[in-house]
């Protein structure tokens, strides 16, 4: 199938416990590009292959964590469609019109069973990626593609309770394929699911915890294996907390950094895995092998991936 | 000037580095004495009681502490910057892993 449904995660909105050292990790490290927006406290980024106006929203507050997330849609009759079904569902939906948030059309927000705040919306203001639309060449201006090199979100997964009905809510109402999942040996109990609405191994996951609205991650895009490294080499020189890295992932085949911002929000940069398509028959990893589902190359589990999130 | 800690529960000590959060001075140690998560104040895995001594405290989560912890002397390893030597133990809170997670790793 064509994708005309839901397309992609298109914003992420984080809080920091400070905004200064978040602008320094974010733009000048990670390499996003701040985008204005006028009378708000809220701070603007996109990553620089992005064509939409921003992609992530940080907020200056008491606790880290999740404020909410959104995934962009093919277009407003699909953003119909998409909304009734959620309501069909039995979710609560909240209709919050165009201008609610800088630059983006309408959009629907609700609460997932995990207890984290997910949205969907198909207009934002288009601003492309600095090149143009015909004849656009391959390579931006010099500064453009800066710090880490992150060429745009990739994915987010998020920690909480309820986590079959959160994978049937993307399976059965918003029409993902569940690409890979994460079983206990013992009781077949799903702790982790790896969901796609693309080509890509994974748009969105969700790994199992019993308090709700856990952040885990938010991912960004690298086109290489050596990006992970020029990547790995900033996190190096500029006293970044990595968590674990460079490395494979068993689940999804990418190429990864685990690291943190400096209010414990953690990052990663993702390269690689393979294409998805809908036809292909969903993964499944078990406790035995739970080194190596989560890192392919040294095979052992860090504890922190299930104990740290905000 | 460098600073002792004493681990109450364990009686191991070290040194903290001027400057630098206990977490931090821990790590440089390739010591173990207090888990290790975000070294960043956000996920409250680092918590500890300090018992004895003064020390500088940088932003931590309210999710984590709260301004009654903050009085009572808790505060997460990754945030406190010692000012004397100190007396602390570590807060086993509701970060710690699912047990059965790993434990079957090598059967």
């Amino acid at each position: 199938m064509a994708i005309r449904g839901v397309l992609r995660i298109g914003e992420v909105a984080l809080r920091v416990l400070d905004m200064a050292a978040a602008r320094r990790h974010y733009a000048d490290y990670i390499g996003l590009i701040e985008v204005p927006v006028a009378d708000t406290a809220q701070v603007y980024f996109k990553a620089w292959d992005e064509h939409d106006h921003h992609s992530l929203v940080l907020r200056e507050a008491a606790s880290p964590g999740l404020d909410y997330f959104a995934f962009k849609v093919f277009d407003d009759a699909t953003l119909n469609q998409l909304t009734q079904r959620v309501e069909e569902a039995g979710l609560t939906v909240e209709h919050l019109p165009a201008g609610t948030y800088p630059h983006s059309g309408r959009r629907v927000q609700f609460e997932l069973p995990g207890g984290h705040l997910m949205q969907l919306y198909a207009e934002k203001e288009r601003t492309g990626n600095t090149l143009p639309t015909r004849n656009p060449g391959v390579l931006p201006d010099e500064g453009v593609v800066r710090g880490m090199r992150v060429s745009r979100l990739d994915h987010v997964l998020l920690a909480g309770p309820r986590l079959a009905e959160s994978t049937q809510f993307f399976t059965e109402v918003l029409d993902f394929d569940l690409g890979e999942e994460l079983i206990d040996n013992d009781s077949g109990m799903q702790l982790a699911t790896f969901l796609c609405c693309s080509n890509k191994p994974h748009d969105i996951a969700f790994v199992l915890r019993n308090e709700p609205g856990g952040f885990h991650h938010v991912s960004f895009h690298l086109d290489s294996v050596a990006d992970v490294y020029h990547a790995g080499d900033i996190m190096g020189k500029h006293n970044i907390s990595v968590e674990v890295g460079p490395t494979r992932h068993g689940i999804t085949r990418g190429a990864t950094i685990y690291f943190y911002d400096p209010s414990g929000n953690r990052n990663e940069v993702f390269s690689g895995g393979y294409i998805h398509y809908p036809d292909l028959l969903p993964l499944t990893w078990d406790t035995t092998q739970l080194g190596h589902a989560a890192f392919a190359i040294d095979n052992q589990p860090r504890p922190s991936f299930f104990n740290v999130v905000t | 000037m460098r600073f002792e800690v004493l681990m109450a529960d364990t009686a191991e000590r070290f040194l903290c580095e001027p400057h630098q959060s206990v977490l931090d001075s821990m790590e440089r140690l390739n010591r173990q004495d207090i888990p290790v998560g975000c070294r960043g104040g956000g996920c409250g895995v680092c918590k500890v009681q300090i018992t004895h001594g003064e020390y500088l405290r940088r932003r931590m989560s309210r999710a984590h502490i709260s301004a009654a912890d903050e009085v009572a002397g808790i505060g997460l390893a990754c945030c406190v910057i010692p000012l004397t030597n100190l007396t602390l133990s570590v807060v086993v809170g509701p970060n710690v892993p699912p047990p059965q997670l790993g434990a079957r790793e090598h059967s």
